[in-house]
């Protein structure tokens, strides 16, 4: 929705509003990576100052570190094997949904969409009990299947609105040169849903990275930690070391900002078909 | 929505149920039953057995004393319910969840709105603004908890810098004070959560035809006016979904409060949550059983509160999304 008509392009109030508001929002991040390139001694006596001189040694040290790699690539596979889980699940069951006509396809959507009322908290000690009983606790399995479980509902909200505004017409003249409907779903309807692929996608990733709860039930090895696990055992492991810990922070959150900042304008456009009443 | 454009208004509204049927072919082959299942079983099967599972399992498993190793066998009853609801620490728990509820609602719905109409104003450096703003959601709750600690200890940065302008009197102990801790809580939630609600209240504006407020402009209506007359109104469905997902969220919380407070100081700084309670008094305390029947709690508070906002605020536009649109 455009204000074209009467937006006033240089209206300094709105600029100084969106200075303070980028301030306030990015403030703490900032602090983090700031703080990363200070020593602890300059951070005791002064916790809000500049670096003086900058220190590159903490950076340095997390980066060489067989910990933090240790625990990226733990997090990468994560999250790359939960997005493509939730995706291709995701997508099939709403192609279902969307254009198949049979009995019971409204329970199938009230099944998936009454898991948006709960998260993994509800139903976490339970899962770690059964996760238990399958074997795979300190695993990652353990915690790729319950994530792609959990992402479900909103990859199926999402994605069910733009598979349905694929024209009918298309299916039609699809049928007519004699595709069959998987046929039609292989050629026509993924390509088409891409934009809609990318934004559950990008969601289920930056979930998965970011997800705390379940790997602190699913994983106690330090072997298999994920980056958040990591961050938190690394803060109580140097909790003297704030310097350090912020180096460590800062470097762990890189992977899930790039992607968002890259993705953003998909995201916003993804959830329009989502969100309207 | 009947002032969205002619698809939208056909395919009834995102969050929404299915359209009516077309009239239906008689029946559907055997081929097609085939396809449905090959195509939805796997997500199903996922769904049913990693979600529903252990929600029926926690019934079960409440009703026991069960230390998590081996099968259940020492039958309780309802003893580890009458115990939750008799705990002091369940009540405060449950009071501070009610606070984090209504709180959450009432200062991220506002600022949330605010930024949205900002954002979606035209100006130069919109696209790196909004990227900007998302920052806080985006970054893990782990980072946030562990920088705002850092941040708003007695001796941190917050501190320091009120120190150091002269404002003595309003350095705090933020984390630790039982009036001051909730308040924190909250301030940190808004800054974490809020572009949350601004991505959702965005993506609502953009199905808001221009021109509406085109006509508007014509006919002489301010700016203020054609937000608050037509933008608003038609964003009311987005804003009542986003309100269940807060709602929800906010029963739930969980994360925030136990990276930055910790099981132990959560219940003396006033921030404990249903779902800290559960973790400290279940799993870490060895008492699976009981944790079981915690979650089982919760869930039934959730899902009546769930229920009672979808009769009363949702009903209207989402016609039994929720519920799959008998």
């Amino acid at each position: 929705m455009s204000t074209a008509t009467h937006a006033k392009r240089g209206n300094p109030v709105v600029y100084v509003a969106a200075l303070a508001l980028i301030g306030v929002m990015l403030g703490p991040v900032v602090y983090i990576i700031i703080g990363g390139f200070r020593t602890n001694s300059q951070i005791t006596t002064d916790p809000a100052g500049l670096p003086d001189p900058w220190q590159f040694g903490n950076y340095a040290d997390v980066l060489t570190g067989d910990t933090f790699w240790l625990q990226v690539t733990n997090s990468t596979i994560t999250a790359v094997i939960t997005t493509a889980g939730v995706v291709t699940l995701g997508v099939m069951a709403s192609y279902v949904l969307a254009r198949y006509h049979f009995r019971g396809r409204g329970a199938m959507y009230a099944l998936f969409a009454a898991g948006l009322m709960f998260p993994p908290t509800v139903a976490i000690t339970p899962l770690y009990v059964l996760i238990k009983n399958l074997g795979l606790v300190n695993t990652l399995p353990g915690i790729i299947l319950p994530q792609i479980a959990f992402s479900l509902p909103t990859t199926i909200i999402i994605l069910v609105p733009f598979l349905r505004a694929i024209p009918r017409e298309l299916e039609e003249a699809a049928f007519i040169d004699r595709c069959s409907r998987l046929g039609f779903f292989w050629r026509m309807v993924l390509p088409l849903s891409v934009p809609g692929l990318i934004t559950v996608g990008i969601l289920a990733f930056v979930n998965s990275w970011n997800s705390y709860l379940l790997p602190l039930f699913i994983l106690n090895d330090q072997e298999t930690f994920t980056l958040p696990l990591g961050v938190q055992a690394f803060a109580s492991q140097y909790s003297v070391d704030t310097a350090k810990v912020l180096a460590f922070t800062s470097l762990s959150m890189i992977p899930a900002l790039v992607f968002f900042s890259l993705f953003e304008r998909r995201i916003v456009g993804g959830l329009t078909g989502a969100v309207k009443g | 929505m009947s002032l969205t454009s002619g698809t939208r208004v056909r395919d009834g509204g995102g969050v929404a149920a299915p359209p009516p049927a077309r009239p239906r072919r008689r029946g559907i082959g055997w081929a097609q039953r085939l396809e449905i299942v090959a195509l939805s079983g796997p997500a199903i099967l996922m769904f049913v057995g990693f979600v529903i599972t252990p929600v029926l399992l926690a019934a079960y498993y409440g009703f026991y004393r069960w230390k998590g190793f081996g099968p259940p066998t020492n039958f309780v009853g309802l003893d580890n319910y009458v115990t939750i609801l008799q705990d002091k620490l369940f009540h405060e728990a449950l009071w501070h969840n009610a606070q984090i509820v209504v709180l959450s609602l009432v200062l991220q719905g506002p600022i949330a709105l605010g930024l949205a109409l900002l954002l979606n104003k035209k100006m130069r450096g919109q696209s790196i603004v909004r990227v900007l703003i998302f920052v806080p959601y985006v970054i893990s709750e782990v980072i946030v908890g562990t920088a705002w600690a850092l941040l708003l200890q007695s001796q941190g940065a917050v501190n320091g810098v009120l120190r150091s302008i002269g404002l003595e009197g309003l350095a705090k102990d933020w984390l630790a004070d039982p009036s001051l801790a909730i308040w924190t809580l909250m301030l940190i939630l808004t800054w974490k959560y809020v572009g949350f609600a601004v991505i959702l209240f965005l993506a609502g504006m953009q199905n808001i035809p221009e021109e509406l407020s085109e006509a508007a402009a014509m006919d002489g209506a301010t700016y203020w006016q054609t937000q608050w007359r037509i933008t608003l109104p038609l964003l009311g469905p987005t804003i009542r979904i986003w309100g269940f997902l807060s709602v929800i969220g906010a029963l739930q919380l969980f994360d925030l409060v136990y990276i930055i407070w910790g099981q132990y100081v959560a219940s003396t700084a006033g921030t404990s949550t249903m779902a800290t309670y559960m973790v400290s008094e279940g799993r870490n305390a060895g008492n699976y059983g009981y944790g079981n029947a915690v979650a089982v709690v919760l869930f039934i508070i959730s899902m009546i509160i769930a229920l009672v906002y979808q009769r009363l605020v949702l009903r209207r536009d989402t016609e039994g999304a929720l519920t799959g649109g008998r």
